[in-house]
Parts: C-alpha cells; sequence; structure tokens
C-alpha cells in the first residue's frame, strides 16, 4: 500500500518512545558517572608503567633502557636514566629511571612501546578517565602517576597478565637454574 | 505622516544609490534589495497592501534571489577592483538626466497633482475582480507567455542524449 | 461596560487587561503603547516555547531511540535551555577572518527578524491579532521569502564552501517548495474569499451539529493540509528535508561559521519559523483558536491555539525522529513531480467542490479526483525508480 513504509516506521519510533517510559530494559543508555560500564579487556588508551611488589618506585620492572623512548614515533616518552643500580623487586641490582614522563596530549596510543619492551615494564591501559584541567602541567604524566601495580593489571587485562607473568615466570626459573655447560665450538673450527 | 515619507524615501534612494556604488556585486545586490523594501513601505504607507505584499514577495523574495544566483554562478564573488566610473559615464549621465526630465515634465504636467481628499481603498478583492473581469485577456496573454517561457526553461534544462550520439 | 459570563471573560482576558491599561496612558503616547502591549507577548511567549521545544524535542527524540535524553539539568532536564542559553552567551563569536563582516552580522538578524514579523497576522486567540490586515496571508508569505535572502546571506558571507553548499541548497529547496505552499493555500482562500488571516478563523468557528466546520474535513481541505504541512516542513529545513543542514555532510549547512549568540540566534529563527508556519496552517486549516467540538467552546481560544501548536511541534519531533533524510535529486522531483501538480489539482478539486450541489456525490467525486491521480502520480515516480542491490566488487 501507498504509504505503508511511512506508517511502520512512525508505528516503530512511537512504540520506542511510549515503551522506553515502560520497559526500563530497552533503555540501552548508561547514565554515567552514577554507574560504569564494565571496562573492555581489549580496549587500550594510554601506556602506564608496571610494578611488582608494594612500593611503586621501587618495585618499577623498567630498567631505562630507553628503546620506548627511541621507537615512540610521536615522542612523548621522555625518560633520565639513573647512574646508579637499585636492587629490583626480585633483589637483582639495575638502572631505573630517575625520570619517566610521557606527554599523553601527544601520545597517539599506538602500543609500540609496549611491543618493544623487552622487560613488560609498560604496558596500556584502559582508564577513561584522563580529564584534566591544566592543559600542559596536568597532561604531562609522571613516574608517579604512570606507575601501577601488576594487580591492577591483571584487573584490566586479565588474560594478557596472565600470559606475562608466566612469561616472566619461566625466564627468572630459567635465570635461577643452573647454568648448562656451554656447547663446543660447532665444526671444530680452529681457535686462534 | 511627513517624516516617515522621508525616512522611507531616504532608505529607497539610499539603497538604490548603494547598489550603484558599490564595488561587490553581491553588495550591490543586497542594497538593491534595501531599495526594493523601502519601496514595498512606501507602498504601504499609501495603503496599497496588496501591492507592497508582492513587491516583497516578488522582488525580495524571487528576483534578488536570482540576481544572487546569476552572480554566483557567471563569475567569482570576490571583490573585483574596477573603476568607480565606467567609460560609459557621459553617456549614462545623460541617458538619466533624459529620462528625468522626461518624468518631470510628465508629473508637473498631469493633473493627478493634487492629491484627492479621500482616496478610494483598494481592497484585495477588487484587485481580484478587475484582474478576472476587465483585465481578463491581459491575464491570460500574461499567463500563455509565462507557460511558454516555462517551457523553454524545461527544453534547455533537458538532458541532451538524444542529439549528442 | 457591559457585564460579560466568566468563560467569555477568561477568554477575552488579555483583551480586556490591554484596553485597561490603554485607558490609563496619555492619548499622544497610545498608539505606540497599544502596539508594544500587541508585540511584547509574542516577543516573550514564542521564544519561551522555542526554550520548551528545545528540551521537549531532545527528550522526545531521545525516547524514540531508547534514551533517556537530557536529565541532568534541573528536575527532569527541563532547566537545559537555561544552561544552553548561558553557554550560547557567553561563548566566544568567532568571526573568519575572510568573512564578511557587515552581511556576517546582518544575517542572523534579517532571520530572526522575518521569523517574528511572521507573528503579526496570526489570530492567536479570538480578537488577539496584531495586525489584522486584509493581505494577511500574503504578508505571510512575503515575509517568509525573506527568510531566503537571510540563509544566502549567511551563507555567502561566511566564505566557507560548506557554509555556500548549505545555503545554495537551501535556497533552492525553500524556492521550490515555496510554491506547493503558497499554492495549497489558495484553496482555503477560495473558499472564505478573502486573505485576512482573522476572516478565515472566523469562517471556520462554526459547528454543523457538535462538529468543527473546519477545511481540513472536506477533501480538499484535508489534501491541502497535507500538502501545507510536507511543505512547511521543507521550508523550515526539518528533517527528513533537513539537507541544507546536514550534519553528516556539510555540518551545519549556512550556519557552520556561526557560533555563539549568533548560533542561537539562527537556532532561535529556525524554530519560530516552524511554529509560524504551523500556527498559518492551524490558521488555514484547522480552525485557528476555534474548539474542536461546540460543547467546548467555554476552554479559552489561545489555549486552543496553544494545544493544537503543541500538537503540531509533537508532529514535527516525530517525523524528525523517524525520516531518513532525502537526496537532493529526490527532494526536487518530489517537490516538482509530485507536490506541484498535486497542488494545481487540488485547486481545480476545490473549484468543483464549489460548483457541485451539496450532496454525497460530491464527496464521491471530489476524493476520487485527488485520490486516482494521487496514487497514478506515485505509481509513475516509483517505475522510474531504479533500485538496485548494492554489489561490492572488491569488499566481500
Amino acid at each position: 500500500m501507498l504509504g505503508n513504509g511511512l506508517l511502520k516506521g512512525l508505528t516503530e519510533t512511537a512504540r520506542n518512545f511510549f515503551g522506553s517510559y515502560v520497559d526500563k530494559d530497552r533503555l540501552t543508555t548508561i547514565q554515567y558517572p552514577e554507574e560504569r560500564a564494565p571496562r573492555i579487556e581489549a580496549s587500550r588508551n594510554f601506556p602506564f608503567l608496571v610494578y611488582d611488589g608494594t612500593d611503586p618506585q621501587a618495585g618499577l620492572r623498567c630498567v631505562s633502557c630507553l628503546i620506548c623512548e627511541k621507537e615512540c614515533p610521536p615522542k612523548c616518552i621522555f625518560i633520565e636514566k639513573s647512574t646508579d643500580k637499585k636492587p629490583d623487586a626480585v633483589g637483582k641490582p639495575q638502572f631505573y629511571p630517575t625520570r619517566f614522563n610521557i606527554d599523553v596530549s601527544v601520545c597517539m596510543s599506538c602500543q609500540i612501546c609496549v611491543e618493544v619492551c623487552p622487560f613488560d615494564a609498560i604496558k596500556m591501559d584502559n582508564d577513561f578517565e584522563a580529564s584534566a584541567t591544566g592543559r600542559f602541567s596536568d597532561l604531562l604524566w609522571t613516574k608517579e602517576r604512570l606507575a601501577k601495580s601488576n594487580e591492577y593489571y591483571h584487573h584490566i587485562h586479565p588474560t594478557e597478565a596472565a600470559d606475562v607473568d608466566a612469561v616472566l615466570a619461566a625466564a627468572r626459573a630459567k635465570a635461577a637454574a643452573p647454568r648448562p655447560p656451554a656447547p663446543s665450538a660447532p665444526g671444530g673450527a680452529p681457535e686462534k | 505622516m511627513h517624516a516617515i515619507f522621508f525616512i522611507l524615501a531616504a532608505l529607497t534612494i539610499t539603497g538604490a544609490s548603494a547598489a550603484m556604488c558599490l564595488r561587490n556585486l553581491i553588495h550591490c545586490v543586497l542594497a538593491l534589495t534595501l531599495g526594493f523594501v523601502g519601496l514595498a513601505l512606501l507602498y504601504l504607507f499609501l495603503g496599497a497592501q496588496f501591492v507592497s505584499f508582492t513587491q516583497i514577495l516578488v522582488y525580495v523574495g524571487a528576483v534578488a534571489i536570482l540576481a544572487v544566483f546569476a552572480i554566483m554562478m557567471t563569475r567569482s564573488a570576490g571583490p573585483h577592483p574596477q573603476p568607480a566610473l565606467s567609460s560609459f559615464w557621459i553617456t549614462g549621465c545623460i541617458t538619466a538626466l533624459a529620462t528625468f526630465a522626461v518624468l518631470a515634465w510628465a508629473i508637473i504636467h498631469s493633473n493627478i497633482i493634487t492629491p484627492t481628499p479621500a482616496q478610494p481603498a483598494v481592497s484585495t478583492n477588487q484587485i481580484g475582480d478587475a484582474l478576472m473581469h476587465s483585465f481578463a485577456l491581459p491575464l491570460e496573454i500574461m499567463g500563455l507567455l509565462l507557460t511558454a517561457a516555462l517551457i523553454g526553461a524545461v527544453i534547455i534544462a533537458m538532458p541532451q542524449n538524444r542529439s549528442s550520439k | 461596560m457591559t457585564h460579560l459570563p466568566l468563560s467569555q471573560t477568561i477568554d477575552q482576558v488579555f483583551v480586556l487587561s490591554k484596553a485597561a491599561i490603554m485607558g490609563h496612558i496619555p492619548a499622544p503616547f497610545q498608539p505606540i503603547a497599544s502596539a508594544i502591549l500587541s508585540v511584547a507577548p509574542v516577543l516573550v511567549v514564542f521564544p519561551l516555547l522555542f526554550a520548551i521545544t528545545t528540551v521537549l524535542e531532545r527528550k522526545g527524540l531521545g525516547r524514540m531511540q531508547n534514551r533517556y535524553g537530557p536529565n541532568r539539568v534541573g528536575p527532569f532536564g527541563f532547566s537545559q535551555p537555561i544552561a544552553d542559553g548561558i553557554k550560547s552567551l557567553t561563548k566566544e563569536d568567532v568571526i573568519p577572518r575572510t568573512a564578511d563582516q557587515v552581511v556576517h552580522f546582518l544575517a542572523p538578524l534579517l532571520l530572526v527578524l522575518a521569523a517574528f514579523l511572521a507573528y503579526a497576522v496570526l489570530p492567536i486567540g479570538r480578537n488577539m491579532v496584531i495586525a489584522n490586515l486584509s493581505a494577511g496571508v500574503l504578508f505571510f508569505f512575503a515575509i517568509g521569502s525573506m527568510v531566503e535572502l537571510a540563509v544566502f546571506m549567511a551563507g555567502w558571507s561566511s566564505r566557507s564552501k560548506y557554509s555556500l553548499l548549505g545555503a545554495m541548497r537551501a535556497v533552492a529547496q525553500m524556492i521550490s517548495y515555496e510554491i506547493p505552499l503558497v499554492l495549497s493555500t489558495i484553496v482555503v482562500i477560495m473558499a472564505t474569499g478573502t486573505l485576512s488571516t482573522v476572516a478565515i478563523v472566523d469562517a471556520q468557528a462554526r459547528y454543523i451539529g457538535i462538529l468543527p466546520h473546519w477545511y481540513v474535513f472536506t477533501p480538499w481541505g484535508f489534501c491541502g493540509f497535507i500538502l501545507f504541512m510536507i511543505a512547511a516542513t521543507a521550508e523550515s529545513n526539518r528533517s527528513p528535508f533537513d539537507l541544507p543542514e546536514g550534519e553528516s555532510e556539510i555540518i551545519a549547512g549556512y550556519y557552520i561559521e556561526y557560533s555563539g549568540f549568533k548560533f542561537a540566534l539562527f537556532f532561535l529563527g529556525e524554530y519560530l519559523g516552524m511554529f509560524a508556519t504551523s500556527g498559518l496552517a492551524i490558521t488555514l486549516f484547522l480552525g485557528g483558536w476555534s474548539a474542536p467540538l461546540s460543547s467546548l467552546t467555554w476552554i479559552p481560544s489561545y489555549l486552543w491555539f496553544l494545544l493544537k501548536l503543541l500538537a503540531f511541534i509533537a508532529a514535527f519531533i516525530w517525523v524528525r525522529g523517524t525520516f531518513p533524510r532525502l537526496r537532493m535529486d529526490q527532494l526536487m522531483a518530489f517537490a516538482w513531480k509530485f507536490m506541484l501538480p498535486m497542488t494545481l489539482l487540488n485547486i481545480f478539486d476545490a473549484a468543483v467542490w464549489h460548483l457541485m450541489p451539496h450532496n454525497i456525490l460530491r464527496w464521491l467525486v471530489c476524493i476520487a479526483l485527488l485520490a486516482i491521480p494521487c496514487l497514478l502520480l506515485n505509481l509513475n515516480l516509483k517505475q522510474r525508480k531504479q533500485l538496485q542491490i548494492r554489489t561490492y566488487r572488491f569488499a566481500d
């Protein structure tokens, strides 16, 4: 019939209109400050630094190798390497960053820093409540702001964090195990 | 009453002369529109409602828009540096003066210069009656002319698939 | 002073109070005081209605899309317009460097001025009209045509390609739909024989039995009303004819380069235009301030007008929440190939109605005269439409 589609559309919107007053399940929106949607595991926005143990600064996994700083495409990471070594979470002396700043106004959330980090020290966060009132000072995140515990990491990315922990544990077990005897030079090449 | 007339006359003349003097063509059209509106208000002042509203409807609503479209489609609307006086300014002045002289002569020598004390209020009904009865033939001729123009426009706008094969 | 019954006193309360105030004003100032007293309520009531409409529209659209809509500011979000007003007043008024300053400044003022002028001829209640012009309907359309100029000024002076595109679309659309808009009112003018809006309402404020004598209850009146409303929707740039503004393509059309209060003025002008055309539709087809049943005449006339206007606003919001935007060629084809023939046919139909004797045959002939060509036109338009399933060559 003529105008059938128009009427069908009008009834649909009318049904939505009245239905949304009767049936609360129709309303798909979440009233944000009061209620929050669960964070999506696969989402990411800005990097954070993982620490083990209880002390956010001493427990940082970062050894200040500067790879992420060099790889960062928009150059938003600034690291100042320490001159001395301090024991890390497992007690091994390591270099540590005296300053570790990320300018989140520049960061493009590409995750390359995470990909290149050999120590699983930097990971992507998905905390979206990052608004700030200071345009310059509040958007330059320092080491203190960036440090977040491994438990937090487990909380936001459970699968990924479990994998990372497994890999780290394997590496530590390997390091702790007695070193196997060095294999002899292959092919019996003459040694000078 | 005289004050209103002089304000409206000043408005109309300002619009018309600005349309002549401004350098940007779009500004000229807008100034001309101001002149049209001033003229319409003058009609209203004289008690001719129908003519006044038709003036706005036709001149402001259609002619000004048409002029604006024509300007925009034919040339870029940016300011074009032109001399303030065109090369024909002497001819133009003479023509304008001659027209003014003829009109002034006609007005001065006409016998309608004394205003009739009680002007008959021409209602919209009377205009309609006049158009439909005593001026039916001119109206029909106008209609025919406009229909011809419309058909011509449609023919020009039709896609020329057949001729271009 | 004669003593009126209570219902009539309430009905005429504004007229009477104006007369009472006028009695205290010295004679030399009476014309200007009368003008101010007539105009000021319009300047207050309709912008207030605009403010209420913005929040109702947002809430209504939200509900149609299963959302809450604004619910933060004040109780149930009804103070939202105040927040919006403060925001638009305090925002920076940005003028593009290349813009034509004067024209850019004048465009929103002209738009709002034209929108307000249109209310001069709308009879809001019994004896409540600012100016009872003998060519009132013509005045309304003359003022409406000034809106096009304002829109063009806004689009051109901004020196932005989006605003120019929006202005071109808007002007083309408004000119195209102005013809069916004007032609669809001709039937009412034919029936009443006058261009005065007050006389048109008076002609409809009669009752046959208990039913009102509104023009919408005749074949030509109904058809004219539908055509008028479609054209009015297009004239006021409302969805589904909102492609001059097309948020998804040309962002806001002709007022993209406006910010702050000028932007708010454009919004105000648009909504005032919508209310004014709705008011004209009520005046022409729905009996203006007259009650829908003879037993309901005790309710004041201005309340009836307001109720009808609110019903129109609700319908506008409903339509906006439902239909998708038309394409430019569909819009033009609809105006010239469907609306224009139907309005011309409707005028013919009205003439047939007046010439035929008053019996049931008149109804049948007049309905058939409209329905059959309408169906044929639709079939014809449908056949031309070559719908095809979109195929993707590279993506699967």
